[in-house]
């Protein structure tokens, strides 16, 4: 799957999680930029995001999270595997 | 989306006007995300949960200390949501001489948990099991060793289980259970246990908030009283008006053991009080006559209360069937093969459950089982009885046709009642009726077990209840009558419930000679009666009314001393207080 591609579903899935977030997702953001997004919801975003993808994260990939386009960087890697 | 996201977004919703049930959630490990879901399914259930969370791990802290936050919010539930991987890390910090007596010393800390609440409040408590892990350091053999922690925790779900066999106010939220339905996999999720000390994963805890939620309505008073059955490819296979009694299937033979395995849990339905009725558009006597005499029918002729056989739409029949039980359509399941019927059913009376039966027979039983559709939070062995009990109403309505005159016709069902002290006897039948009566209940208190048996103790309270029986049978505990004598001196009615099979039969007035000859014996010269209006008790509006008392401010108020007693055609039996 090409990075646009993912970027598009990941946004998809953050709509989701956040409704009216009022942010314009690309590579840049993070939880700094969304107000609901904590520890919790970001719990319901790995999930949702792994079901969308059909991948599983690791923990520790998890940690390293900074910004939406570290998170479409492992998906990326995950769905070319 | 995910169901889970669907429930927290509920969140922001907008619970005006729901129900607000007051309820304590404390947990050995984080509970942010099952407040979440609980809060969230309550919407879908039109119930406001208020929900005081207590902080991580503070259960001990919370009930033992008298003037803790649990306590100042005064919750009518309480959750205790203990942990397996919690449980199993204090197996593991046990001396293995200790183990052997683990689940004992955990449920004996569990039972203390529970008095210190009793002590302090009246709230309900629900208990987590314990999710059976097994560690794997002895495989298979840890069943032979009492020292295992798989041994220790099956033993402590089963003490549990002891535990809420004595305790009437203490219900039990079975995860181990819900584990199974699910799978021990996909129930739990290691990475959100690792660093967040949450083991259940985002796809369980819809489920868990909605095993919680059904515990709490019922004890509230809302389940499922009415079976309602379809018959051809229903109840059996293949159609008997094109079949025959030959032809149907049903027995062990092929799919047949569908039909008798699913014929066998209604009759186990039967006779945990479950009132089956059946629905189907046949001809009567050709449907009927399956039920008389293929000899491979579980399901008799006298375990259905109500036969609605006929060409009529299946909607009219439902109706039919709930008014001649007196119950709502939200007590009531209707079970039905076509997708036709049940889609029309379902559109003409929202409010029944219509489950989606899958296509084939062979997964009807195991997918009605997984719904739980028939929570219960009482059970006594009266309910048995229950479908005969409303046959009988069949038969005296059928006879009430026959006299023109009402006096007339009362006088020959030879009418006697019982009238007995909550005691110990018949508490846990008066405790059901509370929870059971929507319709014929003046203020719809709900009493546990534990309440009545407070109010029995309590000099402040006159309470009794009323068994009526006649030509037709014993009609069992219909009414539960609890006074609280006030100050003034005057009784309040604080409960007046009755059965709805008793209507029109003149207990009302016999029950008011009593209630007021009991004012007299204690020098009350008032009775003071409300009616608080639910969703459901339309029908007792005008109760007081109807009875002469006055309205005063709200409140219905009948004076002792001129009141002239009411004639009733009920001989009074009358039964002394509770043997030692």
């Amino acid at each position: 799957m090409e990075k646009p591609e993912i970027l598009k579903g990941l946004v998809e899935v953050f709509d989701e999680i956040f409704e009216n977030h009022n942010t314009t997702i690309n590579e840049t953001t993070t939880a700094q930029d969304i107000e609901e997004w904590d520890s919790l919801t970001n719990i319901e975003l790995i999930v949702a995001v792994e079901k969308k993808f059909d991948i599983q994260f690791r923990s520790s990939e998890i940690e390293t999270l900074g910004n939406v386009g570290d998170l479409r960087d492992i998906v990326f890697i995950k769905t070319a595997l | 989306m995910l169901e889970f996201t669907r429930l927290r977004r509920n969140l922001k919703k907008d619970f005006n006007g729901f129900k607000t049930v007051r309820v304590a959630i404390l947990s050995d490990s984080s509970s942010q995300l099952l407040h979440q879901a609980l809060k969230g399914h309550g919407y879908d259930r039109q119930l406001n949960y208020d929900i005081y969370e207590a902080d991580y791990d503070q259960i001990e802290q919370q009930i033992f200390n008298p003037a803790s936050e649990l306590y100042d919010f005064a919750p009518e539930l309480i959750i205790i949501a203990k942990n397996t991987h919690a449980l199993l890390d204090r197996f593991y910090n046990t001396s293995i001489s200790g183990r052997n007596g683990f689940a004992k010393k955990a449920a004996y800390d569990i039972q203390s948990l529970i008095n210190k609440i009793n002590g302090q409040l009246s709230a309900k408590i629900i208990l987590f099991n314990f999710q059976e892990i097994d560690d794997k350091v002895f495989g298979n053999y840890a069943n032979n060793l009492a020292h295992s922690f798989l041994y220790q925790v099956r033993k402590l779900n089963v003490l549990l289980m002891e535990e809420a066999q004595m305790q009437k106010a203490l219900f039990i939220c079975d995860l181990q259970q819900l584990t199974m339905l699910h799978g021990f996999h996909s129930a739990l999720d290691n990475k959100t246990y690792i660093n967040a000390d949450q083991s259940w994963s985002l796809e369980f805890l819809p489920l868990i908030a909605k095993n919680i939620s059904a515990i709490i309505e019922s004890i509230n008073g809302n389940f499922k009283k009415c079976l309602v059955l379809d018959l051809d490819n229903t109840l059996w296979g293949g159609v008997i008006g094109d079949d025959g009694l030959e032809g149907i299937q049903i027995g062990s033979l092929g799919i047949g053991k569908a039909f008798t395995l699913l014929q066998k849990w209604v009759k186990e339905l039967k006779k945990r009080g479950i009132i089956i009725c059946v629905c189907s558009k046949n001809i009567e006597s050709v449907a009927k006559e399956v039920f008389e005499k293929h000899p491979e029918m579980i399901l008799r002729p006298d375990d259905i209360a109500v036969f609605a056989v006929n060409w009529d739409n299946k909607v009219d029949n439902i109706h039919f069937i709930k008014s001649t039980l007196n119950i709502g359509f939200d007590s009531m399941v209707f079970l039905d093969d076509s997708a036709f019927e049940r889609t029309m059913v379902k559109e003409a009376i929202p409010a029944l459950e219509v489950p989606s039966l899958p296509e084939d027979p062979a997964d009807y039983l195991p997918y009605l089982q997984s719904l739980n559709l028939f929570e219960t939070s009482s059970y006594t062995m009266e309910d048995e009885h229950r479908t005969c009990l409303y046959k009988e109403e069949a038969e005296r309505l059928s006879l009430q046709k026959v006299y023109q005159n009402e006096d007339e016709f009362l006088k020959t069902l030879q009418m006697e009642a019982e009238i007995a002290p909550v005691n110990t006897f018949t508490i846990p039948r008066a405790a059901q009726l509370s929870q059971r009566s929507n319709q014929f209940n003046l203020r719809t208190v709900r009493y546990t077990e534990a309440d009545l048996e407070k109010i029995a103790h309590s000099p402040g309270y006159i309470s009794f209840t009323v068994r009526l029986k006649d030509k037709f049978g014993d009609n069992g505990i219909i009414s539960l009558i609890i006074l609280k004598k006030d100050a003034q001196p005057s009784l309040f009615i604080e409960t007046w419930l009755m059965s709805c099979r008793v209507l029109k039969r003149g207990v009302e007035d016999f029950i008011l000679n009593r209630i007021v000859e009991m004012a007299a014996t204690n020098h009350c010269e008032t009775i003071i009666g409300e009616y608080l209006p639910s969703a459901k008790n339309a029908l007792v509006k005008d109760h007081y009314a109807k009875l002469g008392f006055e309205l005063e401010d709200s409140l219905w108020s009948l004076s002792v001393s001129s009141y002239k007693t009411k004639r009733a055609f009920i001989q009074n039996k009358i039964v002394q207080s509770e043997p030692a």
